[in-house]
């Protein structure tokens, strides 16, 4: 956990009373819509189909049990008693009053929790490894580099107004969590031949109407100099970007236009003006900072306790652990991810009484720790193998032990239509329909790893573009219709999937994707061939004749 | 059913209505024809043609403490008068989500 200092509780109680003077001028009338909405963008409040819509920031996926309570509390006292999750380490509550969101915010604040900077073009929230600390082989603890970032950017004048939104991801582990490859800049924590941190950047990912991959700038920039070198990279874009045409705002079209080459000599020429300025970071800093995380007092404990030998002969709990508990760098501990994908339910929503219960716990399995992946699960971060056993049990009582991490149920889905004001067709409806005909584990078990990811309109906030299997939803006249696109990835290796063919419509949609997963079944090698290694192997055109060849 | 943020101009193709939300708390509402707004979509004044619509949106926005972002949406009207979303979108405003979970209050 980070432990933020007086600054940063000033600043959030500052932030809550200005924001509350400026609710207040805007009931009144003193403030038009106009004036007052990019007000509210700034402070994460959305105008939605069915009301406002607030978006919590938590920084680099690190919640408290304290945190985690009071997200539960909003939820309950302002909300309809639940929250969902987002892509990017957020928490998005669908039907807040305008009237009441100053409260929300200040209650919010007692635990510093804040949505500074979670809307509107502006830096917004800084993710990270939801396994961050935690991960075997990990360079090093990326939240702290997240955290350095997200001081230097928060209210940062220069960068309030940006041409469009700007996002940032790090990771330190070879197996990317975060999705840096579909960020506007990636971070990939490294050491260098000489055993000194830094960073590999990356720069113009993104994905909505117009993806592209990000693309190494620079292969090594020293961890004292990471944040001259971002800030270089924003003065060029912010000089720049487009403000004329919404659609071409972000870095990434305009890396795809001037080229890498000429953007990176751009930046180059750019950090050289600034490289040796107040920008550079001391280790002092970096050790300040590091020195703010707590860690757990870890116990040392056996490799397998006899809790774990006893339970592994519960096939449902073998289930669940296989599919929900990963290694941790300490012996005896485990990471245990939460799904947040029951069968029938809409993806990344917890309802209030889960989070107190998960807080709980939080409290008593894992040092009081939660995080938040992209994948709109949550994790426990700080499990004893010996305690696997009765978390499970305690989780399933909650409904929050579907045994689907990564298998295709675990569904990445934007609002859709069902709530946000951009949405051309539905999303959560499909994903739910999807669960539902992929709810048998065994079957799920079978296909193996396989992501599927929707979104309800081209802005990808479902990130369909990199689902394995990805499910786009537009509007054909007046009809909601679905395109299907397969081989898309998010990690490392990231991809952009391949469109298989013409659209679907809503009903047909969940027939399309076991369409999708007989053709795979049928055509792979052997059992271990995963999803993504036949469409590599065979590529698309197998799948887009099982799919059209009835159709 | 595309989002009005993307509408570029107005174009009546039948009955339409304003809609809103209304500004203390973000509920949908309607424009009705007594220059307020109202969240039943039975009080919403019906527009025909195109400056109709347009008067009708000029008023409502005008009333910028009452509701924002209103825009006009088509609606069908039945013999006996009763008004329905004409769409999906209008639909899912009007009765809530459709993932049958945590709905409505």
């Amino acid at each position: 956990m980070y432990a933020y200092d007086e600054i940063d509780r000033t600043l959030v109680n500052e932030r809550v009373s200005e924001f509350r003077d400026q609710v207040k001028r805007r009931l009144s009338g003193e403030l038009t819509e106009d004036e007052f909405k990019i007000l509210r963008l700034q402070n994460g409040v959305y105008l939605q189909l069915h009301a406002y819509m607030f978006r919590v920031a938590i920084p680099y996926g690190t919640l408290a049990t304290n945190q985690l309570r009071a997200l539960a509390h909003v939820a309950r006292k302002y909300d309809r008693g639940y929250g969902h999750f987002t892509t990017r380490q957020n928490i998005q509550f669908n039907w807040i009053k305008l009237a009441e969101l100053p409260d929300a915010l200040e209650d919010l604040a007692k635990v510093g929790i804040h949505a500074m900077q979670t809307s509107g073009n502006n830096m917004r929230n800084v993710t990270s490894d939801q396994w961050a600390g935690v991960a075997p082989g990990e360079i090093e603890d990326p939240r702290i580099w997240s955290e350095l970032i997200r001081q230097h950017t928060t209210l940062h004048p220069e960068f309030s107004f940006l041409p469009r939104k700007f996002k940032i991801a790090i990771t330190a582990s070879d197996h990317d969590r975060a999705a840096i490859k579909v960020h506007d800049i990636g971070l990939r924590l490294i050491k260098n031949e000489k055993g000194e941190t830094g960073f590999e950047v990356l720069v113009g990912g993104g994905l909505g109407r117009t993806p592209f991959i990000a693309k190494t700038i620079r292969h090594f920039v020293h961890g004292g100099d990471i944040l001259s070198y971002i800030e270089a990279i924003l003065r060029v874009y912010n000089q720049y970007g487009r403000r004329d045409n919404i659609y071409k705002a972000r870095i990434k079209i305009l890396v795809h236009e001037l080229g890498i080459e000429k953007f990176s000599r751009e930046v180059e020429e750019e950090w050289q003006h600034i490289r040796n300025s107040s920008l550079q970071i001391d280790d002092e800093v970096i050790e300040d900072i590091r020195s703010r995380f707590t860690y757990p007092a870890y116990e040392k404990l056996p490799y397998m306790p006899d809790e774990l030998r006893q339970a592994a002969a519960d096939p449902d709990f073998e289930a669940w652990r296989k599919n929900s508990v990963a290694p941790h760098k300490v012996q005896g501990y485990s990471i245990v991810t939460i799904s947040l994908k029951p069968t029938g339910g809409p993806p990344g929503d917890a309802t209030a009484e889960q989070m107190d219960a998960l807080a709980d716990l939080a409290d008593r399995y894992s040092f009081g720790e939660i995080r938040v992946g992209h994948e709109q699960n949550l994790a426990l971060p700080h499990v004893a193998k010996r305690d696997l056993p009765a978390l499970w049990k305690a989780l399933d009582k909650l409904g929050l032990a579907t045994p689907n991490v990564n298998l295709i149920t675990d569904i990445i889905a934007c609002p859709g239509l069902d709530y946000c004001s951009l949405a051309n067709a539905r999303s959560i409806p499909i994903a739910q329909e999807l669960t539902r005909r992929f709810a048998n584990h065994e079957l799920a078990n079978l296909i193996g790893r396989l992501h599927i990811n929707i979104s309800g309109c081209i802005n990808a906030c479902g990130h369909h573009h990199v689902g394995h299997i990805g499910i786009l939803g537009v509007e054909k006249n007046g009809e909601e219709v679905y395109q299907i696109t397969i081989g898309g990835r998010a990690d490392e290796n990231a991809a952009l999937g391949t469109l298989i063919g013409p659209g679907v419509k809503f009903d047909e949609v969940a027939d399309v994707v076991e369409d999708i997963v007989e053709a795979y079944l049928a055509l792979r090698e052997r059992p271990e061939e995963l999803f993504m290694d036949t469409v590599k192997r065979l590529g698309v055109e197998p799948f887009k004749e099982r799919v059209y060849a009835t159709r | 059913m595309t989002s009005p943020l993307e509408q570029k101009k107005i174009k009546i193709a039948g009955p339409s209505i304003v809609t809103a939300n209304r500004t203390w708390d973000g509920i949908v509402v309607y424009r009705t024809a007594a220059r307020s707004w109202s969240a039943d979509l039975s009080e919403a004044a019906i527009v025909r043609n195109s400056d109709e619509a347009k008067a009708l949106l000029a008023e409502s926005v005008a009333d910028d403490v009452g509701a924002i972002g209103p825009y006009i949406a088509p609606v069908q009207v039945g013999a006996d008068g009763k008004i329905e979303p004409g769409n999906l979108r209008e639909q899912i405003r009007r009765t809530g989500v459709t993932i049958g979970q945590s709905a409505q209050a």
